[in-house]
């Protein structure tokens, strides 16, 4: 799934909601994604953090399916950053 | 075809039942309606008196391989999985009525969970051209 932005603008984004799903396994932090999309407007920014690194390319299918940007991914210390725009 | 998918759930271990729950789970993230059907013994490890107990692993962990990571109580939280997939997507929970029949058991001793009792063609009918698993 490439990131439809570069890294340093990923950098620039403020996300408007956090799901912090660390620690949690598959299928743990997609429901989670699922879960906070649903509490956030169209055109706002999820980020997911996740210390499982399938997460990345599962969330990136998971936004292909259902019609959400996935904007790219942010490593961090232990775990990343996926970062995922409400298309609708 | 159908984007449903439909798992007829026939063993009633943990492990079987955990594989069974991420596929649902991930179905309805991923906005497929899921279809469930419980047969026999995962109908059985549905009853509520008996739903947080253990079930037990699959003829498939037979020593020598490591068995104890799964075995840890709480290790395998299918059962909150199921119910994070009906409260994330479309997901229906049916009791075989004919398993009900076989192991003597009411739909009122299953856990709440589980939606209603159904015959096989309503099953089909909502599987429709979708993909149905055996597990």
């Amino acid at each position: 799934m490439p990131a439809t932005v570069t890294e340093s603008e990923l950098e620039a984004i403020t996300a408007d909601k956090v799901v912090d799903a660390r620690g949690a396994a598959c299928p743990g932090p997609l429901l989670e994604a699922k879960k906070g999309m649903g509490t956030v407007p169209v055109g706002a920014v999820l980020e997911i953090w996740s210390s499982d690194p399938v997460t990345k390319s599962d969330i990136g299918a998971w936004s292909a399916k259902v019609g959400h940007a996935f904007l790219g991914v942010l490593v961090a210390d232990g775990y990343e950053r996926v970062l995922v725009r409400r298309q609708k | 075809m159908s984007d449903s998918l439909s798992l007829v759930l026939f063993s009633g271990t943990d492990d079987k039942l955990m594989a069974a729950a991420t596929l649902a789970a991930g179905a309805a993230a991923m906005d497929r309606p899921v279809n469930v059907l419980l047969m026999f013994w995962a109908l059985d490890a549905f009853r509520a008196d008996r739903i947080a107990t253990t079930h037990g692993l699959a003829y498939d962990a037979a020593r020598p391989r490591p068995t104890e990571p799964v075995e840890k109580v709480g290790a395998l939280p299918w059962l909150e999985t199921f119910r994070q997939a009906k409260e994330i997507g479309e997901m229906s929970i049916r009791a075989c009525s004919g398993s009900l029949d076989t192991l003597g058991l009411d739909p009122t001793e299953l856990d709440p969970i589980v939606d209603s009792a159904g015959g096989i063609a309503s099953f089909l009918m909502a599987a429709e051209s979708g993909q149905i698993l055996f597990i």
